[in-house]
């Protein structure tokens, strides 16, 4: 039986029916659909809204409502805080801490502030993607300003030790960000405990629509302001708000927030996917499996390619992704399948399954009958392969 | 992203698998690039009768080893030779850019065949001559990607 499973959830989630219904409320005739800026009723209601958002965005994850700034994508909150924070600090120095496995809005931002003259640190991660607070210490310079680490990984879902670095940090007194994009609403998060300066999440991978994003600023970090305009987000990120998509992030928060305590469901589907499919010969399980993200499934299979993988998974309505280098534009495999160790030929049979709450045991089934079949079927014709 | 032809010849590839005492044949590609191209050729009175191959890599690989295969069928030995990746492109109704090189080393892999027919038969005669001089382009050098071999792909 053909059915349609998406499975690519760390790519983008569709939009909750919920979240969808306060957007809409917001756009039309009766709703917030008022300048925030402006000062009469229709404005201030819409004002109103926003900060209510604020409010209950900075109650889920335990942080001051003026600590939570919009913006319009995880990629802007990574550039707002990583160049914001280096510029604002060149006086301390101009060294910067990330890893080898952040996603490219932290690693380009990362290079193009070593245009500009900074020297970045990219730290090594084990086989598993770990990075360890004890290598942050030994990296931390006295020129040294922030530390810029993913609180999970996009690609193989390995959850990294954020407390322990965050920690290291406020002794060393460095800035640390964390890019939370992909943990955020699958992990629980508490600003208070965590003890980061700066955490960027956004709201297409909790099903909220495409273009809003937050970054979280502690009150005294030092980062320049990102977007000079109308005063906005406190002066800091000036442009109209986008109200309805600030309502709708709000909103899929909390649905997420409400909804941790389900996870063990998801990790059970996930574990059982993964039990599966290490049954298919020559099969390999990329990251951590014990500290990783509840919807994440990583494999690499050997002597098959993973865009060819994902082709034949889509025609049978499965999606899923790959870190091949053929499905890229670049033509260059996986930063951080190389970079836990995978030699060049698995990373290019690579692919990645992120299910979540609406993924059902139906959807689990058809997967674990579908990938097995493409993955022969794919041997069969390849030349590497033997039984 | 793909065309229609692609894809059916992605889905649908023909003349897939091995010959046995096959008499020539040719492999192209690396892993470590992402894509191996392997071509069996059954030679006849200067015909290629029979063709079949096998691939490691995308879904562009696949389609243009099979409509390599497909084009060369039946075809002479001066017909195979001057098959060039652009007929291969466009019997595929186009490729996207970053792709045209596995076209590159479809028509390769049957120059490779082709030369190792010769070879086995110790032919020198004009058209093993020409088969010798492209030089077909092997990928086992490469440390990284194809792309990046200064090849004209």
């Amino acid at each position: 039986m053909s059915r349609f499973v998406y499975a690519d959830n760390a790519a983008t989630t569709p939009v909750l029916p919920e979240v969808a219904d306060v957007m809409r409320e917001c756009f039309l005739q009766d709703g917030m659909y008022g300048n925030p800026s402006s000062l009469y009723k229709k404005g201030q209601e819409a004002n109103k809204a926003l900060n209510d958002a604020r409010a209950k965005i900075a109650g889920v994850l335990n942080c001051k409502p003026t600590e939570i700034f919009f913006t319009s994508c995880g990629s802007e909150s990574d550039n707002w805080a990583i160049k914001g924070a280096a510029r604002a600090n060149v006086k301390k120095g101009k060294h910067l801490i990330t890893t080898k496995i952040e996603h490219h809005a932290v690693l380009y931002t990362m290079e193009a502030l070593e245009k500009e003259g900074f020297e970045v640190t990219y730290l090594d991660v084990d086989s598993d993607g770990l990075v360890s607070a004890e290598q942050v210490r030994e990296a931390i310079r006295p020129d040294t300003t922030l530390v810029a680490i993913m609180y999970a990984n996009n690609e193989i879902g390995t959850i990294e030790p954020i407390k322990e670095i965050a920690a290291v940090c406020r002794e060393k007194k460095v800035i640390c960000f964390t890019d939370a994009v992909q943990a955020v609403g699958n992990v629980k998060i508490d600003l208070a405990d965590l003890g980061v300066d700066m955490l960027s999440f956004s709201g297409h991978k909790i099903h909220a629509p495409k273009g809003i994003g937050a970054l979280y600023i502690k009150t005294g970090t030092r980062v320049h302001n990102f977007l000079d305009g109308g005063g906005q987000e406190r002066g800091r990120r000036g442009g109209t708000e986008n109200v309805a998509f600030a309502l709708a992030l709000a909103k899929a928060l909390e649905i997420a927030d409400g909804r941790l305590d389900e996870l063990d469901a998801v990790k059970a589907k996930r574990d059982r996917l993964i039990t599966e499919l290490k049954k298919i010969p020559r099969s390999i399980l990329n990251g951590s499996e014990e500290k990783r993200l509840p919807g994440n499934v990583n494999f690499s299979f050997e002597c098959i390619e993973g865009e060819s993988l994902l082709l034949l998974l889509d025609s049978m309505g499965i999606c899923a992704s790959t870190g091949s280098a053929c499905s890229s534009r670049s033509l260059e495999p996986s930063h951080v399948l190389l970079a836990i160790g995978l030699p060049v030929e698995h990373a290019h049979g690579s692919l990645r399954l992120s299910i979540t709450h609406e993924t059902t045991d139906e959807d689990i089934d058809y997967i674990l009958e579908c990938v097995p079949k493409v993955v022969s079927r794919l041997r069969a014709m390849s030349p590497l392969w033997n039984e | 992203m793909y065309s229609e032809k692609v894809m059916d010849h992605f889905m649908n590839p023909r003349n897939v698998g091995e010959i046995e005492n096959a008499d020539g044949v040719g492999e192209v590609g690396n892993a470590k690039c992402g894509d191996i191209m392997k071509m069996y050729l059954k030679i006849e009175n200067d015909v290629i009768v029979d063709v079949k191959f096998k691939t490691f890599g995308c879904g562009a690989a696949i389609a243009t080893s099979s409509m390599a295969t497909e084009l060369v069928k039946g075809r002479s030995l001066e017909e195979a030779l001057n098959l060039t990746n652009k007929a291969v492109v466009e019997a595929l109704d186009g490729l996207p850019p970053v792709k045209i090189h596995c076209s590159v080393l479809a028509e390769e892999a049957i120059k490779a065949a082709l030369l190792d027919y010769y070879d086995r038969n110790g032919i020198d005669n004009d058209l093993a001559k020409r088969c010798r001089a492209a030089n077909v382009h092997s990928c086992d050098s490469c440390d990284d990607h194809c792309s990046t071999c200064g090849k004209d792909c």
